[in-house]
């Protein structure tokens, strides 16, 4: 696996994968992070990753309004991603991808930053990746959860529900969706700390919408939205009858790779 | 007698435009209190912008039924300036009706008029089902807590004003067509003439003065009431969708870079950097925002702009789950506060402190509740950003303060240490490629 460490400097690759905090130790978010390099590697694409040079992206110290903390990793990352002349990225995490795609070029880092489903479906698109079918999703009652940092800031809401699509499954959509998807409570820096007091927890809230939609699958595309939504479900003990998988994870699974 | 009105009336529009070119000027110069923002774009997209958001209205369709009822007032609104230039020629020259008797326009003015009438029956509907649904229906978005006292008085005022005015206008119109036998051919009044057709030409004239006086009475007085009102978005709508964001919010998951704090880090990483040139007896400009002079002029226009229609709010994940947070109140609190503080600078000079911040306005419970989600920003209609307000609170309480939780220095600390929100060391990162490879083997074996 050492040719995974290459970075861009020795040899030409095609895209850097951005891991993320999440999905590089957070144990659910890991995962994913396989599941999604399985895919690559089956697809023949060539990537590099930062390994230990990778910083988080300083979302969460930006959004709780520590600046300082944001830029100093900021300029830290872009210093290592230009030196190493990337140009090309693609993350798991909305988050990480907001992040780098919006407010790193301010910083002097500007590149092709790209979202896993969004590069998922190129792959689809260019034939590089040909789904046999949809596995054990085929037919099955499939709802997604728009990541707020996909959707409302970024405007991606279609690559994820193609993937579906692909997947043969039945789409139902929440009540609360697209431009109108209710957030599942993590961002803004809320993942590390207590929510502030009110009737509810936000994730409560939006278990309400999964449980009434009455999907046996919630597709995920965020790390963050997962263990909120995992959290919710199991807290209303129906992770029998719920299951909360990211995109990656079903195109994989779909495909055996998993 | 022929003067006395032309008189009255010159005496009436002149108190009224400078009273009213008081009240508008202290909203620019408080507008303009706030912090310099360069506005992005070209002036030709931005105008599309503004026709679209502004003029057509167009976020207000996410909403349908309050969108129609909404429309009906919007377009009477609009249509019945024509009547209005007619009221001031008439009020000054005493030539009534000038687009009949003098400018020969016949057939198309029964038109005008009629499809005025028409409008100011669905905008009589409009207001009806409007107050209903204000004080009948339960719309969660009319009865949160910041909706008492004088926000929910003047949500429903203008809706009486409207009311009024309209008797007015139909008044004004009915007592016309019954004095001239309904010569002008319009729609509504020309059913309703003949009720008061028979009660001779003096009352009827009386009643047409009536009318008239009452539809330039509320124009008037709407003109000046405007400015205390959250009515002023008829006007502010405008710029703001024009200086609003262009992208239509493809990427409003942008938080603005503070340039100060990129010089001060490669200043520190970079000591021979060349120091960024300062005016040393310059105050020292505060990170994040304290107070509404800190804020950037276009979150101050905001606040003026904003309707208090609570969409943001109900869309608002920290607000639907009992939270204090609501980004109408974080809206209606800077612009209470700034017609506070500006009031306080124009009355002691511009050096004024009165020793009160937004911070006793808005609570940092309600500012640690975002999630920065944006359902706020995109639900708004009139194009208001309130997470800009408070990411610039958050950033003073941070940066200014230290005032943070203990959960989130934690969180600080080890992205400070170990580059990453755990307290996991770097080596770390990859442990994800040997699992990879010991799945792998097992599977293999
Ligand atoms: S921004 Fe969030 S997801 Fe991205 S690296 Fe930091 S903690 Fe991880
Ligand atoms: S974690 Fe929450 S805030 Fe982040 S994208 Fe998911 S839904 Fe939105
Ligand atoms: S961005 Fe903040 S204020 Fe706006 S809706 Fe989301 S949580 Fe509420
Ligand atoms: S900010 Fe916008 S959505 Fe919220 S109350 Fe004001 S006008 Fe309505």
């Amino acid at each position: 696996m050492s040719e995974l460490m290459a970075s861009g400097q020795e040899k030409e690759v095609e895209v850097l994968f951005w891991v993320g905090c999440a999905g590089s130790f957070d144990d659910r978010a890991r995962r994913i992070t396989k599941a999604f390099v399985k895919i690559l590697h089956h697809c023949g694409v060539s990537f590099a990753i930062l390994g230990q040079e990778e910083v988080c992206t300083g979302d969460p110290a930006r959004r709780s309004g520590n600046e300082f903390l944001f830029q100093m990793q900021a300029i830290t990352n872009i210093e290592t991603l230009n030196a190493y002349g990337v140009k090309r990225i693609v993350t798991t995490c909305p988050h990480c991808f907001n992040t780098i795609k919006n407010e790193y070029p301010a910083l002097g880092g500007t590149y092709e930053v790209i979202h896993h489903t969004t590069f998922l479906q190129g792959l689809i698109n260019d034939g590089r990746l040909k789904l046999k079918d949809g596995g054990e999703f085929k037919g099955k009652k499939i709802t997604y959860h728009d990541s707020c940092y996909l959707g409302r800031a970024n405007g991606i809401y279609e690559a994820p529900r193609q993937l579906l699509e692909l997947l043969d499954a039945e789409l139902v959509e929440m009540k609360r969706c697209k431009s109108r998807g209710l957030c599942c409570g993590a961002g803004g820096a809320q993942m590390f700390k207590e929510e502030e007091e009110g009737k509810l927890r936000v994730n409560q809230e939006r278990t309400k919408d999964i449980v009434e939609s009455k999907a046996s699958f919630v597709a995920a595309a965020c790390p963050f939205c997962m263990t909120m939504m995992t959290d919710g479900i199991k807290e209303v003990e129906k992770q029998d009858e719920v299951q909360v998988m990211d995109l990656a994870e079903m195109v994989a699974k779909a495909q055996d790779l998993i | 007698m022929a003067f006395l009105q032309p008189l009255i009336f010159a005496i009436v529009t002149l108190t009224v435009f400078f009273l009213a070119f008081k009240k508008y000027r202290v909203i620019y110069a408080n507008i303009n209190l706030g912090k310099d923002e360069k506005i992005a774009g070209d002036s030709g997209t931005r105008f599309k912008n503004m026709m679209l958001l502004a003029f057509g209205q167009k976020k207000m369709f996410r909403n349908l039924t309050p969108a129609i009822l909404h429309g009906f007032i919007y377009v009477a609104f609009l249509f019945t300036q024509i009547e209005l230039i007619e009221i001031f020629i008439d009020g000054f020259t005493g030539i009534h009706r000038f687009f009949w008797y003098v400018l020969p326009l016949g057939g198309f003015y029964t038109a005008l008029i009629s499809f005025i009438e028409i409008l100011s029956v669905l905008a009589f509907v409009g207001t009806i089902a409007f107050l209903a649904r204000r004080n009948l229906l339960k719309v969660p978005r009319f009865h949160m807590d910041e909706m008492t006292g004088w926000p929910k008085l003047d949500g429903n005022l203008i809706l009486f004003f409207e009311l009024i005015l309209l008797v007015g206008i139909f008044s004004m119109n009915t007592a016309d067509m019954a004095l001239a036998d309904g010569k002008y051919g319009f729609a509504i009044s020309g059913m309703l003439y003949p009720l008061i057709d028979g009660l001779g030409d003096t009352t009827l004239h009386i009643i047409e003065r009536f009318g008239w006086w009452i539809h330039i009475l509320m124009v008037f007085g709407f003109i000046l009431y405007l400015p205390a009102s959250k009515h002023l978005h008829i006007m502010l709508a405008f710029p703001n969708a024009y200086y609003g964001p262009l992208d239509g919010g493809a990427n409003k998951g942008e938080i603005a870079n503070m340039p100060r704090i990129t010089e001060e880090i490669k200043l520190m990483m970079d000591p021979s950097a060349p120091m960024p040139e300062e005016d040393p007896n310059a105050e020292p400009e505060r990170f994040g925002a304290k107070d509404v002079t800190d804020l950037s002029w276009k979150s101050l226009l905001d606040a003026y702009s904003c309707t208090e229609c609570g969409r943001c709010s109900s869309a608002c994940p920290a607000n639907q789950t009992g939270k204090l947070l609501s980004p109408r109140k974080i809206m209606m609190d800077t612009r209470d506060r700034l017609e506070e503080k500006g009031a306080g600078l124009r009355e002691h000079g511009a050096d004024h402190d009165d020793g009160k911040s937004l911070f006793d306005y808005i609570s940092t419970e309600e500012l640690r509740a975002c999630t920065t989600c944006n359902a706020c920003v995109e639900e708004c209609p009139v194009s208001i950003n309130p997470v800009n307000i408070i990411m610039e609170l958050r950033r003073y309480m941070i940066l200014e303060e230290s005032n943070s939780t203990e959960e989130w220095n934690l969180m600080f600390n080890n992205v400070e240490t170990n580059g990453a929100v755990w307290k996991m060391p770097a080596s770390d990162r990859t442990s994800w490629i040997n699992e990879l490879e010991a799945e792998a083997e097992a599977e293999d074996a």
